[in-house]
């Protein structure tokens, strides 16, 4: 088997054809699914209580704290004890319920994020849909997810829940405007909507360096209406506990509300990583202009570790200002996106279109 | 073959759902099945390969059109809710519309003979999509365009009136 850490065509290549001279089409067909979607599978389970660790560990560190620290070295294998735990929990459905749309929640939000998660690049040759709007795909996909929220806060038969999923619907729904917009802003500089094209488009120079301000902005905007998009801290009023329990999954137990969890964390890592292909390069090296050497060094470290580390940094970085800022009121929330970030998204569109125009951009 | 299983597995859902749409009692699960009849014909247009439709799709029915009349069901009903049951009249007359219907539909379809064209495969890059949303000679969009930006301007207003407080009456409420 073929394998190269730099490029994972020729890995991919050669399992499909070694597949494809032992079997019939349909049967390699099946065994080719079979094997990415266990992959995409271990992967989030495995990334997502990794994530929660280090949120876990993060929050301490912000509060002068050491963090979970008794179940294995550094307390590593808290969130699997704490996983096991969760699975072994007694499903609970609340009386008066409607069963049906209860039990099919977590799995409109969880379906949302798998989707999405489908056409992120990983490295070169690690990508597995790359739709020509591959970016309008992403937008298109997640704007379903709200619904999921949406049927676990009224099916649940709970004040609260429904408190909760109207604040988190109403909050989603504004800040997908925020979020489209900021992305379209780097679809003007790219001049293509398909992803592995963003990511080619960037070997020179990151669209964040390229585009200059109106890019920077719109990376600003893109990770404020991201965090939102996710009902993470500050914009975690939703769920705010000490108002509304545990928000639309007031009611959800054992692995259905795992689901959640779950899904709350691989949007992060989405949002991260829609960052980390738009504005950052994806899996694609630093680069400085006429630095020879230096990009030549830089091509040495493999694109995988380039996209993981550029995804952790954004997630890092969403961590902290989840520690840091005391959560918004409604008002504030709604009025941050209507009066400030929407007037400011739709005016920077305008200087990006006469950047690209003047060819100012480098 | 397999895009003929994968055809009839989605023209199956969207008859299944599309039916218990209307037959459910309870409002948010009809909203629900309508979702999914939608998200099958996304999955037609997949079929298709034609992404930009199928994202199109996506984004104004599912993820616009179906999360507004699920809020609209949030704020007006109760989970205890069920739809009457129609008279018997109402049930003569909607069967009567819907064989009319029907027959209509079959004649129509069953007259066209669907000649199998080869047409030239139409670019969707960023590029052609925007050519073709404001430009206004053949196969250009700039009308419908204006059109709808003109009904969605109407519609903001008209709901900024609506929600607008009043400034002169109840003064003493704060």
């Amino acid at each position: 088997m073929a394998f190269n850490i730099y490029d994972f065509t020729t890995l991919t290549k050669s399992i499909h054809e070694g597949l494809t001279a032992s079997y019939s089409a349909t049967t390699t067909l099946i065994i080719e699914w079979t094997i990415v979607g266990v992959a995409y599978l271990l992967f989030v389970a495995l990334f997502g209580l990794f994530l929660v660790y280090a949120e876990r560990k993060v929050c301490a560190a912000f509060q002068q704290r050491m963090g979970p620290m008794r179940v294995g070295p550094w307390g590593l294998l808290q969130t699997i004890a704490d996983f096991i735990k969760l699975l072994m929990k007694e499903l609970i459905t609340p009386k008066e319920a409607d069963k049906f749309l209860y039990n099919l929640a977590p799995f409109i939000v969880i379906i949302v994020s798998f989707l999405v998660i489908s056409v992120i690049p990983f490295a070169p040759g690690l990508q597995t849909f790359d739709f020509d709007i591959g970016i309008f795909f992403v937008t298109a996909v997640s704007s379903v997810g709200v619904i999921g929220i949406l049927l676990a806060g009224w099916s649940s038969n709970n004040k609260y829940s429904l408190i909760g999923a109207m604040r988190s619907g109403a909050q989603i729904v504004s800040y997908e405007l925020s979020v489209g917009l900021s992305l379209i802003t780097i679809i003007i500089l790219a001049g293509t909507m398909q992803i592995s094209g963003l990511v080619e488009g960037q070997r020179e120079m990151w669209f964040i360096f390229k585009g200059h301000i109106p890019a920077l902005i719109a990376f600003v905007v893109f990770i404020i209406a991201g965090t939102a998009e996710t009902n993470r801290g500050p914009f975690d009023l939703a769920e705010a506990e000490s108002e509304l329990t545990a928000g639309f999954h007031t009611e959800y137990s054992g692995i259905k509300f795992a689901f959640f969890f779950l899904a709350e964390y691989i949007n992060l890592f989405i949002v991260a990583a829609m960052a980390t292909t738009v504005f950052l390069g994806g899996w694609m090296p630093l680069h400085f202009g006429n630095f020879e050497s230096f990009n030549q060094i830089m091509d040495l470290i493999p694109g995988l570790f380039w996209f993981f580390f550029k995804v952790l940094g954004v997630i890092f970085l969403m961590m902290w200002f989840k520690w840091t800022f005391p959560r918004l009121r409604v008002d504030q929330i709604l009025n941050l996106e209507w009066k400030y970030l929407l007037p400011i998204n739709l005016f920077n569109i305008l200087l990006m279109a006469a950047v690209v125009l003047f060819g100012l951009h480098f | 073959m397999n895009s003929e299983i994968l055809f009839f597995l989605l023209a199956g859902m969207i008859l299944v759902f599309s039916i218990l749409t209307v037959t459910t009692r309870r409002i948010l699960r009809a909203a629900v099945y309508l979702l999914f009849v939608l998200v099958s014909t996304a999955g037609l247009y997949f079929m298709l390969n034609y992404n930009f439709l199928a994202a199109v799709q996506l984004t104004v029915y599912a993820g616009g059109i179906v999360v507004l009349i699920i809020f609209s069901i949030l704020l007006t009903s109760h989970i205890s809710e069920r739809a009457k049951m129609a008279g018997k009249f109402q049930g003569v007359m909607s069967a009567l519309a819907v064989v009319a219907g029907a027959t209509l539909t079959l004649i129509t379809i069953l007259n066209y003979s669907f000649p199998a064209k080869s047409l030239n495969e139409v670019p969707s890059d960023v590029k052609s999509i925007g050519r073709a949303l404001v430009s206004y000679n053949e196969n250009g969009y700039a009308l419908p365009f204006e059109v709808v930006s003109i009904l969605l301007l109407a519609a903001m207003i008209g709901a900024i009136i609506v929600a607008r407080k009043e400034k002169t009456a109840d003064k003493n409420i704060k």
